[in-house]
């Protein structure tokens, strides 16, 4: 059953876990998200469902034991903020290797190193180009509600099954910590199909099932990485969301993911109020990025502008979209600040407008 | 009287290293002047005194010895 | 009796367990990895688990393992096989799970998850080959390399004031109230098979009941990262090896 509720982001994405029909949570607290895992141990999901919770020794225990869960086939679960994903980094390319099914959670706070606790977007290079070592992609959503923080976890495990690919929800601090009203989605059921590339103990008469990301032979790994091309091609073409304002008439335009595009929407009703025609799109989807959108787009304004939490990340997908063919430039607060819509006006009355 | 066994040896699995020969109470065992297909000096029977005992197929780090023993038959 | 007669099936004593597949392991001649497979695919034939069982290969010279098992298997990272044992062991509660791991990759990289795994009192089974040095990248120092013994990383031999002591990872987990039963066996001569069987099949019996981690160190040998013969390495191994790493049960159930 649909359910409305006042949550916070990051204990509502932990509800959301259990509704999905996750049958395992493993990770390792870090701020700003361990409230997901703490609300998971208060509401002790293996009552409702079944599902297993475990606090792990370490980030890097944790994805390792969604490695093992997920590759018997069922539904595992993990979050961490930017330090512990960098941790979870090996485990994260030796499951897309394996091509095995997962969903990991990043609530990103500043960096570089121990950073800050405050929320950041600098992990976008990390969640879209790789992070960990090896030609794999992550499938990466971008949340920029506390509703789309829920409605993505059901959306993750169902792309991330689809695939045999991990998902990564590239959340931040902001959206980890604030509350706002939430449609919870009605319980969906646990992973209880034997997939064929499951190790669920070996049946007769097939083969036993070997779950490896090594192969010794040159040509066999290449035929792995030719499989895993061609899986992101039909990613590609199968599953690019964003989201566009006023884009109709626009002259200039507003680039921006997460919370940020929240900042960012406001700073665009301002901008209208004084008559400057600007739009904004939102990526949903930060990897299968929304080149050919952009680029459909641009060719009807002035500029861009990207609006981040980092220092100029997203802007080389903004860029590679408009192929030079449009300016496209950055503003960005970082180390744990927070942009103002004014200062994003400015910028862009300065960089784009004034350019 | 000791039981009699025999066994049968995968000389193509063989690698030589010779941890059965030890583990042989009888010197059943001996390397063969000849090499395998993998280039290796195989494990071959030098006499009849095999008891079945196992012990040379249970060291094998290759599995590559079959033992069979005679059935023990009363009256003797 | 003729001997030829000897040679049939009703009178097979010993063949290859059809929990081993008939892939050539790649081991090295002499290797007692080759054994402790074995060892472990009949207790798996004779408990009657073959479907049943899931295992986790390491990354070392064993990293192959799930070729030779005829069992369904992982490979897990470096060090990460007890983590990836838990997370199938507590979402298939009612399956035998085993790692199969080595010194670097036990006793090093992945001291953390062998320490949390045996604590927490995960219901698997962790084989662990101790041979004192890194077969598969060719002979360097492992966490248990004797006091002085040479390795190409430690060319004039250990020097335990610049290079540490080695770790006795079976007795640290017998400490563990998470651990069951703990044990520390060979396989090189027929009765240390025998009886490095026997524990392995007991330890996989004990799954069943949920008591908590087993734990069954096999100390072994490498021919090669050695630079001995294999039977030369079999009496290195007892000679300087079982002094230091005793054989026999460290702990066991409470009666």
């Amino acid at each position: 059953m649909k359910e409305l509720r006042l949550m916070k982001g990051n204990e509502a994405l932990a509800e959301a876990a259990i509704r999905a029909g996750a049958d395992a949570y493993f990770g390792y607290p870090i701020t700003p998200q361990s409230e997901v895992i703490e609300y998971l141990m208060r509401e002790d999901p293996a009552r409702r469902t079944g599902m297993q919770v475990l606090q792990a020794e370490s980030e890097i225990a944790a994805i390792n034991m969604v490695y093992g869960a997920a590759a018997c086939g069922k539904k595992a679960i993990t979050s961490s903020s930017s330090p512990g994903i960098s941790l979870k980094m090996e485990g994260i390319s030796y499951i897309a290797g394996a091509e095995l099914p997962c969903v990991v959670v990043n609530v990103v706070r500043g960096g570089p190193g121990l950073g800050t606790i405050q929320p950041s977007q600098s992990d976008y290079f990390q969640a879209v180009k790789g992070g960990g070592h090896g030609d794999y992609k992550l499938i990466v959503l971008a949340p920029a509600t506390v509703q789309e923080s829920v409605d993505f976890v059901k959306l993750a495990f169902e792309l991330a099954f689809k695939y045999r690919n991990p998902v990564m929800i590239l959340s931040d601090g902001i959206i980890g910590q604030m509350m706002e009203k939430v449609e919870l989605f009605e319980q969906q059921p646990r992973s209880t199909h034997e997939y064929e590339w499951a190790t669920v103990g070996k049946k007769e008469g097939r083969d036993s099932v070997i779950v490896t990301s090594l192969q010794l032979q040159s040509e066999e790994q290449e035929k792995v990485n030719l499989r895993l091309q061609a899986k992101y091609r039909e990613v590609e073409k199968n599953e690019v969301r964003f989201e566009t304002y006023e884009c109709e008439d626009a002259e200039y335009l507003f680039a921006a993911f997460g919370s940020c595009a929240r900042i960012t929407r406001k700073a665009m009703e301002m901008a209208r109020a004084r008559g400057i025609r600007v739009g904004l799109i939102r990526p949903q989807t930060l990897y299968p990025f929304p080149y050919d959108d952009i680029r459909r787009l641009s060719e009807k304004v002035k500029g861009i502008l990207t609006v981040e939490m980092n220092a100029g990340q997203m802007i080389e997908d903004v860029r590679l979209a408009v192929c030079g063919e449009t300016p496209v430039e950055h503003f960005g607060r970082f180390g744990g600040m927070i942009p103002s819509p004014d200062e994003i006006l400015e910028a862009l009355e300065q960089k784009i407008i004034g350019g | 009287m000791a039981r009699k066994g025999d066994i049968v040896i995968n000389i193509e699995r063989c690698k030589g290293c010779e941890v059965c020969l030890s583990a042989c109470p009888h010197e059943v065992l001996a390397l063969s002047k000849e090499v395998n297909s993998k280039g290796y000096h195989y494990v071959v029977k030098v006499n009849s005194e095999c008891t079945g005992c196992a012990n040379c197929a249970i060291v094998c780090p290759d599995a590559v010895i079959t033992v069979y023993r005679e059935k023990a038959t009363s009256g003797q | 009796m003729s001997e030829n007669n000897i040679i049939c099936h009703d009178n097979l004593v010993y063949d290859k367990t059809r929990v081993m597949t008939d892939k050539v392991l790649h081991y090295c001649p002499g290797c007692g990895h080759g054994t402790a497979h074995r060892i472990l695919a009949e207790a798996i034939d004779e408990l009657g688990i073959q479907g049943e069982t899931i295992g986790v290969a390491p990354v070392g010279c064993s990293v192959l393992a799930y070729y030779y098992f005829d069992v369904d298997m992982q490979e897990a990272a470096h060090g990460r096989a007890p983590a990836v044992a838990t997370g199938i062991r507590r979402v298939m509660p009612e399956k035998y799970v085993f790692t199969y791991q080595g010194d670097g990759d036990l006793a090093a990289i992945g001291t953390a998850e062998t320490i949390h795994a045996c604590n927490r009192g995960e219901n698997i089974l962790i084989v662990f080959i101790n041979n004192g040095i890194y077969g598969m990248t060719g002979g360097q120092m492992a966490p248990t390399t004797l006091p002085g013994m040479k390795s190409s990383t430690s060319p004039r031999g250990r020097d335990t004031s610049t290079m540490g002591n080695p770790l006795k990872m079976t007795e640290l987990v017998a400490q563990l109230p998470g651990t069951y039963f703990v044990t520390r066996q060979a396989v090189h001569a027929p009765a240390n098979v025998r009886k490095a069987k026997r524990a392995i099949k007991k330890a996989l019996d004990y799954q069943k009941l949920n008591k908590g981690t087993c734990f069954v160190e096999i100390v072994s040998n490498c021919p090669s990262g050695w630079k001995m013969t294999p039977t030369q390495s079999n009496k290195w191994m007892e000679e300087n090896m079982f002094p230091f790493y005793p054989l026999g049960d460290i702990k066991v159930p409470e009666k």
